[in-house]
C-alpha cells in the first residue's frame, strides 16, 4: 500500500477542488473496493479525499414520481428503506443478493457503481493486466477465466463489472447525477459503464475530476413481477457467475413492459433493449422468454472455461423471468432457489 | 469418572471470547520492528539483480534482507529437516540464494519502524530473474510422474482377478490442489532478549519442532532460544512444518538485534503448502454376488521439484474392504510449486474420496444398496498385516447413521425422488483412519491448595487441547476441574510432538494419566504416614484419588484429604513429570471409521446444489468430550462439504502461478451452504489400544464426506462427477 495523504472535503465544491488540484487523487466513501485495492498495490492514490460526511444521504421522492438516492446512502439502508421495499424491491432484492452484512453497512451507493472487476489478474500485480497496467496485456484471456465475460468483450479485457446493484439499476433505467468543475450533468445508467475496447483501464465515462451525487430512479418500479435471481459457486457471499435481474408489466398474461439485465457476464451491467422489445405484447411465457434469452445471448462468446455461462446464462433468465411473471420473486435470505 | 465422557465447554472459551487469549501476532513487545515481506513473481529461475534501493530510502526503513546479506545460516541441508519433513530431498530455504523454486516464493524480507512502512517499502524492491521453463499442471506431468516404493505390500495378483471378475469398475477421480486457509494468518513474534536470547512466538502446531529446526538453522543452543503457541487459529495440518515466517523473523532479528514481527499475507500464506492435486485410479472387481475379487488403487499426486510429499492414498482400499487381492501404487509428479503439506485426513481425505465413489459406482453396476455392498465387503481383520482390530464398530456406524437418516426410504432409482422443482439425492461413504499414540510427556504440579497444574509441550490447534487435558488431570488426580491450570505451546514444557494426525489426544492423555498416578502414589506415601491413618493397611492397588481425597476402595470411611496429607508430610508441592509408553503391539490394527449419510437437494435446470443433511456416525474408542468430539466432527464435515462443492485453487499454468489466493475466491462454504449436520458417537470400548481407551477424532471426520456427497449427487441428477469440486457447471449439459 502506497503512503498517502489523506484529507476531508468540507463541502460538494470542496471536494471537487480538491480532486482537480491533485492528479491520481481518488474519492473515498465506504472504501470497501479502494482499501483492498490499495493493499494489493493495484490503485496507488497519492491522495484520498474523504467525502463520507457530505450531505449525500437522503433518499427523496421527485416530481416526476421518482425517487432521488444521495450517492451516500449505504447500501444496506437503501435496501430496507420503505420506498425501495415497496416501490423498487427489485433493487432492494439485488442488493441484497451482494456482498455480506458488514459490507453493505459500509459500501456506498456511488461507491458501489464504481468498483472495480475482481478478475484475478487485475488483483494481482505479479501479472499482466490492460486494466490495470495498459497495454501489459490480457493474461486471463488465455488463462484462468472460468468467472469472465462472455458478452462485449474485447482482445484487450474479458473482465466483468461486479456489482449486483448496478445490475437492478440498469433494469430499471435509472440516471446518475453527476457533478463536476463545470457543473453538473445527468448520464443514463446505460451510458455511465464502458465496454473494454481498446481502453479497458477507463470503467466509466466519467472524468477523474467528477464525482456522483446522486442515483435517481423513475417511477416504474415493476414492484409487482420482479425477479433478481443470482446464480453463483457458493450459496452467499459470492460474485455472480450469472445474475438476471428480469422486471415485468403485465395484462391479463400479456406482457406490456419488461425489462431484463444481466450481470457477471460482461464488463457493464447487460442490457438489450431488442430483447425487451421482443417480449412486448407477448404472452408471458416461456416461449417468448426464450426468444428474449435467445435474443440477449445472440453475441455470447466463450473462453477456455467460461463456455458453461452461455447456457446458464439462459437458464437463469428462463427462471427469473418465470419468477417475475408469476409474482414468485426469487428469496435473498432463503437461498434455495424457486 | 467425573469429567472424562461428558461435555465440558472449553476451559479457554472465555479467554478467547474476551480477547485475554493472547496469539503469537498479539504478543507485546517494547522497540518492536516490523516486517514485510517479498515475493517471487516467476516460478523457476534465478533472481538476477534485486535492487533494494529505493525501499531503504523509505523513512522509518531499517533494512532489507536479501540472500545477498542476510545473517549466516546453516548449509547442511540436515539442518532444515524438521520432524515432518519429507525424507527423500532439501527442505526450502528463504533468502538462502539466487534460485527461484516457485511462484510467491519469499525473496526478500523489509524491516521498518512500522508496519504500513514495511509495507509499502516492500512494493518498492525491484527485481530481475533470469527465467527458465516450468511446470504445474499435475495432467500435463502424470505422464513424467515417477512411481515411489510402497511400505504396503499387494497381495494376490490384482490383475488376473480384475480380469476374471464378474463385474468391473474403472475410473479415475481428481482432487485439485486445496489450501488449508486457517483463520490466523502465519506470524512470528520474536523477541530479542539479550544475551543471544530468542523467545519466538510463532503460529505453529509444533513448538519443539520449530525450536529444532531454528536451533539448527542459525546454530543457537537450545537453551537461548523458546518458542511459545499456547493459542492458534486454526491450522489443519499447514502448521506442522516450521514456515517461513519464522526463520525470516529470526533472520530479521537477528539483522537488527531488536525484536521483529512479521505477518504473512493471506496471499503469502498459498505459498506455504497446500493438499496435494491428486488423481486416484480405481479398478474393483466383483462376483455377481457383491463380494470383491479385486482391488486396485494408485494414486498420481504433485509435490516440488525438491522434496517427495506422500502420503497414503491407496493403502485404505485394501484395508477397508475384504479382497484376497489387492494392489497399490503412488507415482509423483515433480512440479515448480512449494512442497505440498499434511491437510486434514493426508491421503485418506483424498485416497478414500476415490474409493468410496468407485465403491457407489460398484453398488450401482451390482444393482446393490450401498451399504449392503460394503456389508458384504465388511473385514473384521486388518488385511496388510492379517490380524485383527483393537476395536472397530463399522457395522455399528452403518447402522446407527442410516437410522437417523432415515436411509431405508431412499428409493434407488437414481432421479426418482424430487422437492418440488429440486433433485433429492441420498448418498453414503464409509471412512477410516489411524489411530496412531506417540510419546508424548507430561509433567503435574500439585500444591498444597488442592491446585493442580498439568503441562506439556503439545498445541492446542483450536481442537480443545486445554479442555481435555484438564479433564483427564481433574478426574485422575480426583480435583474438581476448575483445580487445574494447563500449560502447553511452550518449548520449555515436557517433551511432545507435533500436533497432528490425529495421535494428540490419546498421547497426552496417557502421559498425564502415568503422571497423575506417580502423583498418586506419593500421596499415598503421605498419608499412610499420617497418624492414625485410616490408610494405614491399605494397599497401592486400592487407592484412588476423588473428590479431593485419598481413598481406599475397600476399606470404610472417607480416607484422607489430599491438602491434609501433603501438610501432614510438610510438602508445599508434589512435582512429576513422566512420559507414556504404549506398549508394542503387532497383533492389532488400531483405526477410527465412520459412516457418513448425505442428502443434497440440486436444481434441475441450473445445477444448484444444496447439502441439506449430513448424519456422520464415528466410532473412535471413548470420547473424552462429547461437546469439543462433536464439534470436531462437524468442523470436520463442514470441510468436506468444501472439499465437495467449492475448494479449488486455480493455477495459471501459463505463469505458474496460484490466481486465487484470497478467501474472496478461494471458496470454502459460508452459513448459507450448512444445513443440518448430526454427529453420532457409536459406542466402541477398547481396552486393548491403551489404558483409556483413547483413539482420536482430529482427522475422521472429514475422512468420506466428499464421497458421500458427490454419490448423492449421482443418485439425484444420473449425472457422476469424479473431478472435485463439483460445481453447477458441471452439472449442466
Amino acid at each position: 500500500m502506497i503512503n498517502f495523504q489523506y484529507a476531508r472535503a468540507t463541502d460538494l465544491a470542496d471536494a471537487l477542488r480538491q480532486i482537480a488540484a491533485e492528479p491520481g487523487a481518488k474519492f473515498i466513501a465506504g472504501g470497501t473496493n479502494l482499501i483492498d485495492l490499495m493493499k494489493e498495490d493495484v490503485e496507488r492514490p497519492p491522495r484520498l479525499i474523504d467525502i463520507s460526511r457530505l450531505p449525500l444521504r437522503e433518499v427523496e421522492q421527485t416530481r416526476h414520481g421518482g425517487l432521488l438516492i444521495g450517492a451516500l446512502v449505504p447500501n444496506s439502508d437503501l435496501a430496507y428503506h420503505p420506498l425501495i421495499e415497496r416501490h423498487y424491491p427489485l433493487l432492494a432484492s439485488a442488493i441484497l443478493a451482494g456482498a455480506s452484512a458488514q459490507l453493505r453497512n459500509m459500501a456506498s451507493t456511488g461507491g458501489n457503481l464504481l468498483q472495480r472487476t475482481r478478475c484475478y489478474y487485475f488483483y494481482d500485480t505479479a501479472t499482466p493486466c490492460n486494466k490495470r497496467t495498459p497495454g501489459s496485456g490480457c493474461a486471463a484471456r488465455y488463462g484462468v477465466n472460468r468467472i469472465h465475460a462472455i458478452l462485449g468483450t474485447s482482445d484487450a479485457c474479458i473482465a466483468t463489472h461486479p456489482s449486483d446493484m448496478c445490475v437492478a439499476l440498469a433494469a430499471l433505467d435509472a440516471q446518475v447525477h453527476v457533478a463536476g468543475p463545470s457543473g453538473g450533468r445527468t448520464l443514463t445508467f446505460a451510458d455511465l459503464h464502458r465496454l473494454p475496447g481498446t481502453t479497458p483501464e477507463r470503467d466509466t465515462n466519467l472524468a477523474a475530476d467528477e464525482i456522483i451525487t446522486a442515483v435517481e430512479l423513475p417511477e416504474r418500479g415493476f414492484a409487482a413481477n420482479y425477479s433478481y435471481l443470482k446464480i453463483r459457486d457458493r450459496l452467499s457471499y459470492a460474485f455472480a457467475l450469472v445474475s438476471v435481474a428480469a422486471a415485468l408489466e403485465l395484462e391479463h398474461g400479456t406482457i406490456k413492459e419488461a425489462r431484463l439485465a444481466l450481470g457477471g457476464v460482461a464488463h457493464k451491467p447487460w442490457r438489450n433493449v431488442s430483447a425487451e422489445a421482443a417480449m412486448r405484447g407477448e404472452p408471458a411465457n416461456r416461449a417468448t422468454f426464450a426468444r428474449a434469452a435467445d435474443a440477449i445471448l445472440r453475441d455470447a462468446k466463450g473462453f477456455a472455461h467460461n463456455a458453461f455461462k452461455i447456457e446458464l446464462a439462459r437458464r437463469a433468465i428462463l427462471r427469473a423471468l418465470s419468477q417475475a411473471a408469476a409474482g414468485t420473486p426469487q428469496s435473498q435470505s432463503v437461498k434455495k432457489i424457486r | 469418572m467425573t469429567y472424562i465422557g461428558t461435555s465440558i465447554s472449553r476451559v479457554d472459551g472465555p479467554a478467547k471470547v474476551t480477547g485475554a487469549a493472547k496469539y503469537a501476532g498479539d504478543t507485546a513487545a517494547s522497540d518492536l520492528a516490523y516486517g514485510a515481506v517479498v515475493t517471487s513473481t516467476i516460478a523457476k529461475g534465478r533472481i538476477a539483480t534485486i535492487d533494494t534501493g529505493a525501499a531503504l530510502r523509505i523513512a522509518g526503513v531499517l533494512d532489507v534482507l536479501t540472500h545477498e546479506n542476510r545473517p549466516r545460516m546453516a548449509r547442511r541441508t540436515a539442518a532444515y529437516k524438521d520432524f515432518v519433513a519429507p525424507e527423500q530431498g532439501s527442505p526450502f530455504r528463504p533468502l538462502y540464494d539466487d534460485k527461484i523454486l516457485f511462484s510467491g516464493q519469499p525473496i526478500a524480507l523489509v524491516l521498518a519502524e512500522e508496519w504500513e512502512i514495511a509495507r509499502f517499502a516492500a512494493t518498492l524492491v525491484r527485481v530481475e530473474y533470469e527465467a527458465e521453463p516450468f511446470a504445474t499442471d499435475l495432467q500435463v506431468e502424470r505422464e513424467r510422474a515417477a512411481a515411489i516404493e510402497q511400505p504396503l505390500k499387494s497381495r494376490g495378483d490384482a490383475d488376473k482377478a480384475y480380469g476374471d471378475a464378474a463385474v468391473r469398475h474403472e475410473a479415475e477421480y481428481f482432487i485439485p490442489i486445496e489450501h488449508h486457509n486457517p483463520i490466523e494468518l502465519y506470524v512470528s513474534t520474536v523477541l530479542w532478549d539479550g544475551d543471544g536470547k530468542l523467545t519466538v512466538h510463532d503460529k505453529t502446531q509444533g513448538v519443539q519442532n520449530v525450536r529444532d529446526y531454528l536451533c539448527g538453522v542459525f546454530s543457537i543452543k537450545p537453551d537461548k532460544l523458546r518458542v511459545m503457541s499456547p493459542f492458534m487459529g486454526g491450522g489443519f495440518g499447514s502448521g506442522l512444518r516450521p514456515q517461513y515466517e519464522a526463520p525470516l523473523a529470526v533472520l530479521g532479528a537477528q539483522a537488527l538485534e531488536r525484536s521483529v514481527r512479521l505477518v504473512l499475507t493471506r496471499q503469502q500464506m498459498f505459498a506455504l503448502c497446500y493438499r496435494p492435486a491428486t488423481i486416484e485410479r480405481l479398478a474393483l472387481g466383483a462376483q455377481s454376488g457383491g463380494t470383491l475379487e479385486s482391488v486396485s488403487h494408485e494414486a498420481i499426486a504433485v509435490t516440488s521439484q525438491y522434496e517427495d510429499f506422500f502420503r497414503n492414498d491407496s493403502g485404505w482400499s485394501g484395508l477397508l474392504y475384504k479382497s484376497a487381492n489387492a494392489k497399490y501404487g503412488h507415482r509423483l509428479a515433480h512440479v515448480d510449486l512449494p512442497t505440498p503439506s499434511d491437510m486434514r485426513a493426508p491421503g485418506a481425505a483424498t485416497g478414500v474420496y476415490g474409493l468410496e465413489c468407485a465403491m457407489d459406482e460398484l453398488a450401482v453396476a451390482l444393482k446393490l444398496d450401498p451399504i449392503e455392498l460394503r456389508l458384504r465387503c465388511y473385514s473384521d481383520r486388518d488385511q496388510h498385516d492379517d490380524v485383527p482390530y483393537t476395536s472397530k464398530k463399522l457395522r455399528e456406524c452403518y447402522r446407527q447413521g442410516a437410522a437417523a437418516f432415515g436411509w431405508d426410504r431412499r428409493n434407488p432409482e437414481q432421479r426418482s425422488m424430487r422437492d418440488g422443482s429440486e433433485l433429492v439425492g441420498w448418498g453414503m461413504a464409509s471412512g477410516v483412519w489411524d489411530a496412531w499414540q506417540v510419546d508424548t510427556a507430561a509433567r503435574i504440579v500439585l500444591t498444597a491448595n488442592g491446585h493442580a497444574e498439568v503441562a506439556s509441550a503439545c498445541s492446542d490447534i483450536g481442537t480443545g487441547t486445554h479442555t481435555i487435558m484438564a479433564q483427564v488431570a481433574a478426574d485422575l488426580l480426583g480435583l474438581p476441574l476448575e483445580a487445574v491450570t494447563v500449560r502447553l505451546g511452550d518449548s520449555t514444557l515436557p517433551k511432545a510432538p507435533v500436533e497432528g494426525g490425529s495421535w494428540l489426544a490419546a498421547s497426552v492423555s496417557h502421559a498425564i494419566a502415568k503422571t497423575a498416578d506417580e502423583i498418586r502414589k506419593e500421596l499415598w506415601q503421605l498419608a499412610k504416614a499420617m497418624p492414625n491413618s485410616p490408610l494405614a493397611a491399605s494397599h497401592l492397588e486400592d487407592i484412588a484419588l476423588v473428590d479431593g481425597r485419598i481413598i481406599d476402595k475397600k476399606g470404610n470411611g472417607g480416607g484422607v484429604p489430599i491438602t491434609d496429607a501433603m501438610r501432614h508430610g510438610r510438602r508445599d508441592r508434589l512435582e512429576c513429570e513422566t512420559t507414556n509408553s504404549f506398549a508394542e503391539d503387532k497383533k492389532h490394527a488400531r483405526n477410527t471409521h465412520s459412516a457418513i449419510f448425505a442428502e443434497v437437494k440440486v436444481d434441475e435446470e441450473l445445477g444448484v446444489i444444496r447439502v441439506t443433511r449430513v448424519v456422520n456416525a464415528v466410532a473412535a474408542g471413548r470420547i473424552l468430550n462429547t461437546k469439543t468430539a462433536r464439534s470436531q466432527i462437524m468442523g470436520a464435515v463442514v470441510g468436506g462439504i468444501g472439499m465437495a462443492l467449492h475448494e479449488e485453487t486455480l493455477i495459471d499454468h501459463t505463469l505458474g502461478r496460484m490466481m486465487n489466493s484470497n478467501i474472496a475466491e478461494y471458496h470454502v462454504p459460508v452459513n448459507a451452504d450448512i444445513h443440518d449436520i448430526e454427529v453420532i458417537f457409536v459406542d466402541e470400548p477398547d481396552e486393548i489400544i491403551n489404558p483409556l481407551g483413547i483413539k482420536g477424532l482430529g482427522e475422521i471426520g472429514i475422512v468420506g464426506v466428499a464421497a458421500a456427497i458427490a454419490n448423492a449427487i449421482y443418485h439425484a441428477t444420473g449425472k457422476r462427477v469424479r473431478d472435485l469440486p463439483i460445481t453447477l457447471d458441471k452439472l449442466l449439459p
